[in-house]
């Protein structure tokens, strides 16, 4: 219990660093923009093959499951678009990140560390851990909802395609199903979470990797590290935002 | 100049500097010598700042360091430079990124006389063609370089050196030790080196601090230091065949 508070502190302290004033405006905007590109753009491709599958299985599985009369089939575009919106594209999408980007971040910020360039930052006088995290933290924030739109718009062509070349849904009802009691708040519900998700990813795997110490073997460590926590804190506020945001 | 009194630091319950007080002065290549584990680099980075001391007093001039907050402590940090014993150049940039970077953290230069600044600093440490080089295309030798043309970006009054040898050839090694002394000279430096290489010593050691244990057992010359009576660094001194030879013909 010690221990977790202890890192609670070093963590809470460490985000009073990263979010104080910047030095130089314009070196931080760079750097922003090069984490746009390496931690968002570079995620698209990984976010779009996913999203693209798990579409068209949350389909096949939905018809599988609703095989019944009694039941539309439209109701299988209906389940698809509900379950990528609500679920998949922030919740899941943002487990797949927190292995991609964040054990890139922990790891990147570990070994920053254990050779000594954070300490050559620290000499010059800059804040590190502004520096450092702060850029990444935005660039997330700005990037992960429109991954998030992507991950919406290509799960959903991939339930559309794979309903359809199975033969499971005809073009038309996959159509209608998507269309039918849409409700536009899901959205915002889904990119309030990717907001919170992508803060954890960062920050959680800033913090492994900031304060690393020792040699390579600890880099790794700190990056599973990175991946776990980020992954359990993901699941713990999706409930806890389910919660404060759809009841 | 850089004064340390009666600085003690532990890690762990662990004493690591016990009671260190010495003076550094400046246009001087002051080094710190000692072996492996004796406490060289805590006490470099102490020095620094980079460690929080447990008790004692670090004073830059008339300001007493330890005791500044991070901004006090940042206004002082500008006028350092350090040299880290892995180089410690940021692996993202590019040889002239590395050597620009400080000069877009703290200045408003224009683009061009950054760009002459970062010429002249690799120019000054012999880095030729090298620019758009990214450190892990560089040799070990190559990378202190850039490393120092890094810290003399700005024009430091104070340079600090973690065993700048290290991992590096007797030939390369002691062009580091020259452009090392050099530099202090030219730019009036308040230069603190850690070496346990005793060709440093010899070569660019104007004034030497022995520690030993966590304990500053001995400071001097090089010229005293062969003829000291303190054994702990008599056996630091004369420890290869070589040495050994030299002092009994001294004796």
């Amino acid at each position: 219990m010690f221990r977790f508070l202890s890192q609670f502190g070093l963590y809470v302290l460490l985000l009073k660093k990263v979010f104080s004033r910047p030095e130089k405006s314009v070196v931080y905007y760079r750097q922003t923009m090069s984490e746009l590109v390496y931690l968002g753009l570079n995620s698209v491709g990984i976010i779009t093959i996913i999203s693209f599958f798990m579409g068209a299985v949350i389909t096949l599985q939905t018809a599988y499951n609703t095989e019944n009369p009694i039941y539309p089939t439209y109701l299988i575009g209906l389940g698809c678009r509900d379950s990528i919106i609500l679920e998949f594209s922030s919740t899941v999408a943002a487990l797949i990140l927190a292995g991609k980007v964040g054990s890139s971040i922990a790891s990147e910020i570990g070994t920053m560390r254990v050779t000594e360039q954070i300490d050559a930052l620290e000499i010059m006088g800059v804040n590190s851990a502004s520096y450092l995290i702060l850029p990444k933290i935005v660039a997330t924030l700005i990037f992960n909802p429109f991954l998030t739109l992507i991950s919406i718009i290509v799960g959903i062509i991939g339930g559309w395609l794979a309903g359809t070349l199975s033969g499971v849904i005809t073009s038309e009802d996959f159509i209608y199903g998507i269309q039918y009691a849409f409700i536009p708040y899901y959205i915002t519900y889904s990119l309030i979470k990717t907001l919170f998700f992508a803060f954890i990813i960062t920050s959680v795997s800033a913090f492994q990797g900031y304060y690393v110490d020792g040699g390579s073997l600890e880099v790794g460590r700190a990056s599973t590290k990175a991946v776990v926590f980020s992954s359990v804190l993901i699941l713990l506020f999706n409930v806890i935002l389910t919660q404060l945001l759809l009841s | 100049m850089i004064r340390v009194k009666n600085l003690n630091k532990s890690f762990t319950n662990q004493n690591v500097l016990n009671n260190i007080s010495v003076t550094f002065e400046p246009g001087k290549t002051n080094l710190i010598i000692g072996r492996s584990g004796s406490g060289k680099t805590v006490l470099l980075k102490s020095i620094v700042g980079l460690h929080d001391i447990d008790s004692g007093e670090i004073w830059y001039e008339n300001v007493l360091f330890n005791k500044l907050d991070f901004t006090g402590k940042k206004e002082i940090r500008k006028e350092m430079g350090m040299l880290f014993q892995g180089s410690a150049l940021f692996d993202s940039l590019t040889v002239e990124q590395n050597v620009r970077f400080p000069l877009d953290m703290f200045t408003d230069k224009t683009t061009e006389e950054k760009n002459e600044r970062v010429n002249f600093c690799l120019k000054r440490v012999d880095i030729i063609n090298a620019n758009k080089l990214s450190p892990a295309e560089l040799s070990g030798g190559m990378k202190k370089r850039v490393a120092i043309a890094r810290a003399i970006s700005l024009n430091p009054k104070y340079l600090f050196c973690d065993e700048p040898n290290s991992g590096l050839d007797p030939i390369t090694a002691i062009l580091i030790d020259e452009l090392i002394k050099e530099i202090t000279e030219e730019y009036s430096m308040t230069t603190i080196v850690n070496t346990h290489d005793m060709n440093s010593v010899m070569k660019i050691g104007e004034k030497i601090v022995f520690i030993s244990d966590g304990i500053k057992c001995w400071e001097g010359s090089k010229d005293e230091i062969l003829r000291s009576d303190c054994d702990t660094l008599n056996d630091f001194v004369f420890a290869n065949a070589l040495a050994k030879q030299l002092r009994s013909s001294l004796r």
